[in-house]
């Protein structure tokens, strides 16, 4: 053995003592814990300091929020505030038509949950359409491949306060948009005070700062398709459309599936971006049900915690009953593509 | 076993001392809006040479964490010794009674009863601090763009509607995108509101329903917003009360006309420097008078310090006349220290030629406010109106309600607060 790898050994004996000394320890305790509770036991025991986090930081501020949902008051301790049952969620669904605004005693709250309703539809539409675009071209042969991959995911890294702000500095009245229209000898306009373009770029930017993350998604779907099949298509003169729709679609439906999974959630959650963007405005346009949560509970100074409580139960059963409809569908496709 | 016993003792003292203040330190929770946070921690470093005892920290923080965080501190008992705030009447119950720790309650009964109201619980005789500078909402009009115009600034009793038509001439004869702005706040369209008759408060002390007064002017400033006479960007470009200023529009030369309040005094003065000449009009006339509303913000102790003597010795010291002089000279706050009014004579500590006539212009209109507005600083109900009023008048400008939706939902929405409060 030379010098060089002695030395290698030793350091290494050096640096794995201290774990080979603690292991020692924590083996005796473990093998007992096994012995008595078999591999169930120690799956437990593993799974134990993440349930226990997650138990602190996640469950026990829902069961938290669920008893200020049954409060009312201008106190933040619960001791302090006055028991109030359903009444906050009676508030909340107090409408003559769901459908119209005025008739619903927290017309706001209703204007966020049409808001966010059609945010999410048009949004998720959009960012699954761009994405799997950007995925199959991504995936291609294509000059500088690295370099686009990486330009379109560049946006993900970036705090989603400064994409709002990046995005405001472009689109207010004295922005760079405008300026540049100007300069074409256009007529400047106010983008984010207009209804139809402030929605616009709620959803335009939003895509834009997530669906780089969607791609990887998919591309690392595409990826994992077999190149044999495309050769065989090819070798049969299948034409591309037919390809898509008979070998990529069914083959990245399960990859498809968790990006429709992942963008509706992320779309009901919409809150920063568009926040700073344009503030829930022009009026009440683009105020979502995350942003109507936020002032009511925090920021307004008609401030209501348990309504804001109440509000974030129901937007949590929401995403909990649009999961499992996904899920559901995901599992019908994952069990149709087995038979087929 | 012995040193089991010291090395828990060592822990424990050591908990102890992260988790409370050391006698002789205070803190003070600071926002600035302009350059007061620099001078205030000079004035404290000459507190602590004189009192090498007492340690006091200045935390600044952005105005956000004032409006949000603090609230939620003080319901649980805790915070800073000492805070500067906005939101003075509703926290009411987490200020520190000064009155038997201060050298001498009657000097600052003498010299901030007026203001004293403002941040004590009703009916209370306590001293929680002091008004760290006194606001008066107020115009502000680009004096260059009106001479550029041709178009002679209004007089002293001049309307608002004189001045909308005279911004409006000077808007289209400069092509500037409007003609005046007002800040996003229920707390800027008050005095105008008052000075068209407005009453907020009932005979009862409640909140009154919306009255002629307020849909005199908010008729018309949605008309001059549909007009395109206001700046649309302000208002419209935002939901619920969320707060927006326009002072960049103005120092930006965008807007002749700019109605928001004396605190916008330094800030104009930094930004605009030489660019252009600007003066301060004072409140346009309504039907009913000329009125702003006064506010400002507040030095006040927190009843949870653990350090309450401390804590006095301070606010005493920041309350001498000669420091409020001192602060509001350099600051170019107007003072609320009544032995600081009357005297007169403050050095405004700058080189522009707008800032002194400025500020004296809104010390001169702090004496003519109609005592409707007067009521509203010390009133509960206060900023529940100016929230709904701010949220319905928006959504009126951007096309989703009527006025007269617009009236059934602010007085459903202070309605809802004042239950809720209950």
């Amino acid at each position: 053995m030379t010098a060089a790898a002695t030395l290698k050994a030793w350091t290494g004996a050096a640096l794995a003592a201290p774990v080979v000394w603690l292991a020692s320890i924590v083996n005796v305790p473990l093998k007992f814990w096994q012995r008595a509770t078999g591999t169930g036991g120690m799956a437990a025991f593993f799974l134990a300091p993440n349930m226990a986090i997650f138990g602190i930081f996640v469950l026990v501020p829902m069961i938290i929020n669920f008893f200020y949902s049954a409060t009312s008051g201008t106190a933040y301790f619960l001791q302090d505030r006055t028991y109030v049952g359903l009444e906050q969620y009676q508030r909340l669904l107090d409408c003559g038509n769901y459908l119209d605004t005025a008739t619903c005693h927290e017309d706001l709250f209703w204007k966020a949950v049409h808001n966010t309703g059609l945010f999410v539809v048009v949004q998720v539409a959009l960012m699954t359409v761009v994405s799997m675009a950007t995925a199959l071209i991504l995936n291609r042969e294509i000059v500088g491949r690295s370099f686009w991959r990486a330009v379109f995911f560049f946006p993900v890294l970036l705090s989603p306060v400064v994409t709002g702000l990046i995005w405001r500095w472009i689109l207010q009245r004295q922005g760079l948009l405008n300026l540049i229209v100007h300069d074409l000898g256009g007529e400047p306009h106010n983008w984010l005070t207009d209804r139809f373009w402030a929605f616009t770029a709620a959803v335009s930017v939003s895509v834009w700062a997530h669906m780089g993350f969607y791609t990887l998604i998919l591309l690392a779907g595409l990826q994992a398709i077999p190149r044999d099949l495309y050769e065989a298509a090819e070798m049969d003169g299948t034409k591309p459309a037919r390809v898509f729709w008979r070998i990529t679609l069914p083959l990245l439906m399960p990859n498809l599936l968790v990006v429709i999974v992942l963008t509706l959630i992320r779309a009901v959650q919409i809150f920063d971006e568009v926040y700073v963007l344009t503030g829930g405005g022009p009026g009440t346009s683009t105020l979502y049900i995350t942003q109507y949560i936020y002032e009511i509970g925090f920021a307004s100074l008609l401030r209501n915690p348990g309504l804001a409580s109440a509000a974030s139960i129901l937007m949590g059963l929401v995403l909990v009953v649009l999961t499992l409809v996904q899920l559901q569908v995901g599992r019908r496709g994952e069990r149709k593509g087995a038979r087929e | 076993m012995n040193k089991t016993r010291t090395l828990l003792a060592a822990l424990s003292v050591s908990l102890l001392a992260s988790t409370s203040a050391f006698a002789g330190d205070v803190r003070i929770m600071w926002y600035s809006d302009g350059v007061e946070g620099d001078v205030i921690q000079d004035i404290l470093n000459r507190f602590m040479k004189d009192n090498p005892d007492i340690h006091v920290t200045l935390d600044n923080v952005a105005y956000k964490v004032i409006q949000e965080q603090l609230p939620i501190q003080l319901e649980a008992g805790q915070g800073p010794d000492i805070a500067r705030v906005t939101n003075i009447k509703e926290l009411a119950q987490h200020w520190l009674d000064l009155r038997p720790l201060v050298a001498d309650p009657k000097y600052w009964e003498a010299n901030f009863a007026d203001t004293l109201d403002w941040m004590r619980p009703d009916g209370s005789n306590a001293i929680p601090g002091f008004m760290t500078q006194l606001t008066l909402t107020g115009g502000f009009a680009n004096k260059t763009l009106f001479e550029q115009a041709g178009v002679p600034l209004p007089g002293d009793k001049a309307t608002w509607d004189d001045w909308i038509a005279a911004a409006a001439e000077v808007a289209k004869s400069q092509q500037l995108p409007a003609a005046f702005a007002i800040d996003r706040s229920g707390h800027r369209i008050s005095g105008p509101n008052v000075s068209f008759g407005a009453n907020y408060i009932g005979s009862d002390g409640m909140p009154a329903k919306v009255d002629d007064g307020t849909k005199a002017f908010v008729g018309k400033l949605v008309d001059w917003t549909a007009k395109g006479l206001m700046l649309k960007d302000t208002w419209v470009s935002a939901a619920g009360s969320t707060y927006r200023a326009a002072a960049d529009d103005f120092i930006n030369a965008q807007i002749p006309f700019y109605y928001s309040g004396s605190w916008q005094v330094a800030n104009l003065s930094t930004k605009i420097g030489d660019s252009f000449d600007w003066v301060a009009t004072g409140s346009p006339c309504g039907t009913a008078g000329c009125s702003g509303v006064k506010g400002g913000a507040a030095l006040v102790a927190i009843k949870y310090t653990k350090n309450p003597k401390d804590v006095a010795k301070v606010m005493d010291y920041l309350a001498r006349e000669d420091v409020v002089k001192e602060f509001s000279e350099r600051t170019l706050f107007l003072p609320a220290h009544k032995g600081v009014v009357d005297k007169g004579g403050l050095k405004w500590v700058s080189a522009d030629k707008n800032v002194g006539p400025a500020l004296d212009k809104f010390v001169k209109a702090a004496g003519e406010t109609m005592p409707a507005a007067d009521a509203l600083p010390p009133w509960k109900w206060a900023n529940a109106y100016f929230a709904a009023l701010v949220t319905r008048v928006s959504q009126v400008m951007a096309g989703e309600l009527s006025l007269d939706e617009a009236w059934g939902r602010i007085d459903q929405d202070i309605a809802d607060k004042v239950a809720e409060a209950k």
